[in-house]
């Protein structure tokens, strides 16, 4: 037994470095998940109003943090235009450090599909939730918690895979303990 | 190897030289090691002119900004990235120091945001007790291992090899008789 001890700490190594060298270190672990969103209240791109992330609960929705000087946001847009209109999820847009002119402009030519556009021009509600790129998106469930924190542009696989399973058995448990 | 090159090698003066430059090389990455010690008054990268009630709030924020990863550029601590996320988190930090918090509860601010892999000298705690104390119990294990392997060694050769028994010892002896009929 003795004998195999460097043969079986040698393959232990050799887990773990097969497992460290598959993920890719950019992509950092949120520790949101399953934690209480970061509540936050701030002003509405292009109105006089102000939107309160607690004004949310009750019903699964998503954050999409993007800003008009962002590339994959651009690549993202179709996607997340698909998951606004088709999907019963209200997706908040969190413009990320950014001008209200510029981003203005970014929606008239790309299109507006969010349920409201958030404007954190400071980056301190980005900072609270961790946001340390742009694009991300979060999923957050009816009681107001984080569940899912995607870093990068959102893919349609992304999408099939991961997103809409999540928002529809969000949904059926909301539903079920109605 | 041929004749010149190994001469190149076994000269004395060359030897002397390596020498020399090895030294040289290794005192320049010492004292450029302790240069960061010596910019306790260097300006983060980009930020403002940052003024504090005490001098050891200043010394807190140098040291803060050194031991926190900027996420955007993950090799550069706050105090050298010019990412703009570092700049918010330069000034987060300021605030913080300003208004009093300690070393430990900013840590808490920022892991309980980014995670632990913000910090470059990783917390203490049950997640992260393989990654403290992992490579000494490898030592540990690999020296009890070596030590094994070293006494079996010894009593292998401590034990005697001429075998002593009734019936080794005719037949050796039969084997030398019909040796010395030759």
């Amino acid at each position: 037994m003795t004998r195999l001890l460097p043969l079986i700490i040698f393959l232990i190594m050799v887990g773990f470095l097969a497992w460290g060298l598959q993920r890719d270190p950019s992509r950092i672990d949120s520790p949101l998940i399953d934690q209480a969103a970061p509540a936050f209240s701030l002003p509405v791109l292009g109105s006089d109003t102000t939107f309160t992330s607690a004004d949310m609960l009750g019903k699964p929705w998503v954050l999409n943090v993007f800003a008009s000087w962002c590339g994959p946001c651009i690549a993202e847009h179709p996607v997340l235009t698909d998951l606004a209109e088709q999907q019963n999820a209200p997706v908040v847009a969190l413009n990320y450090k950014d001008r209200s002119a510029d981003a203005v402009a970014w929606l008239a030519r790309y299109g507006d599909p969010f349920y409201v556009v958030a404007e954190d021009q400071a980056g301190s509600v980005g900072i609270d939730w961790g946001v340390y790129g742009v694009p991300e998106t979060f999923v957050i469930d009816a009681e107001g918690n984080v569940r899912y924190k995607h870093i990068g542009p959102l893919s349609d696989e992304d999408m099939k895979n991961t997103v809409m399973p999540l928002l529809q058995s969000l949904s059926s448990q909301e539903l079920s303990s109605l | 190897m041929n004749l010149r090159s190994s001469w190149l090698i076994n000269n004395p003066v060359t030897q002397t030289l390596i020498v020399k430059v090895g030294l040289v090389s290794l005192v320049s990455l010492v004292l450029m090691g302790g240069g960061t010690g010596f910019s306790q008054h260097a300006m983060a990268a980009g930020s403002k002119l940052v003024n504090f009630d005490t001098p050891a709030q200043e010394i807190l924020y140098e040291e803060l900004l050194e031991e926190y990863r900027c996420l955007k550029c993950q090799n550069q601590n706050l105090a050298d990235s010019n990412a703009a996320l570092a700049g918010d988190l330069r000034d987060e930090i300021r605030d913080q120091v300003q208004s009093g918090a300690s070393r430990s509860e900013i840590d808490d601010y920022l892991v309980a945001r980014y995670g632990d892999f913000v910090l470059y000298k990783p917390q203490l705690k049950a997640s992260t007790l393989v990654l403290w104390f992992g490579p000494f119990l490898l030592l540990l294990i690999s020296g009890w291992y070596a030590l094994k392997i070293v006494k079996g060694h010894r009593e292998l050769i401590a034990a005697p090899t001429t075998p002593t028994d009734d019936d080794s010892v005719a037949k050796a002896r039969s084997l030398l008789n019909d040796q010395s009929d030759r």
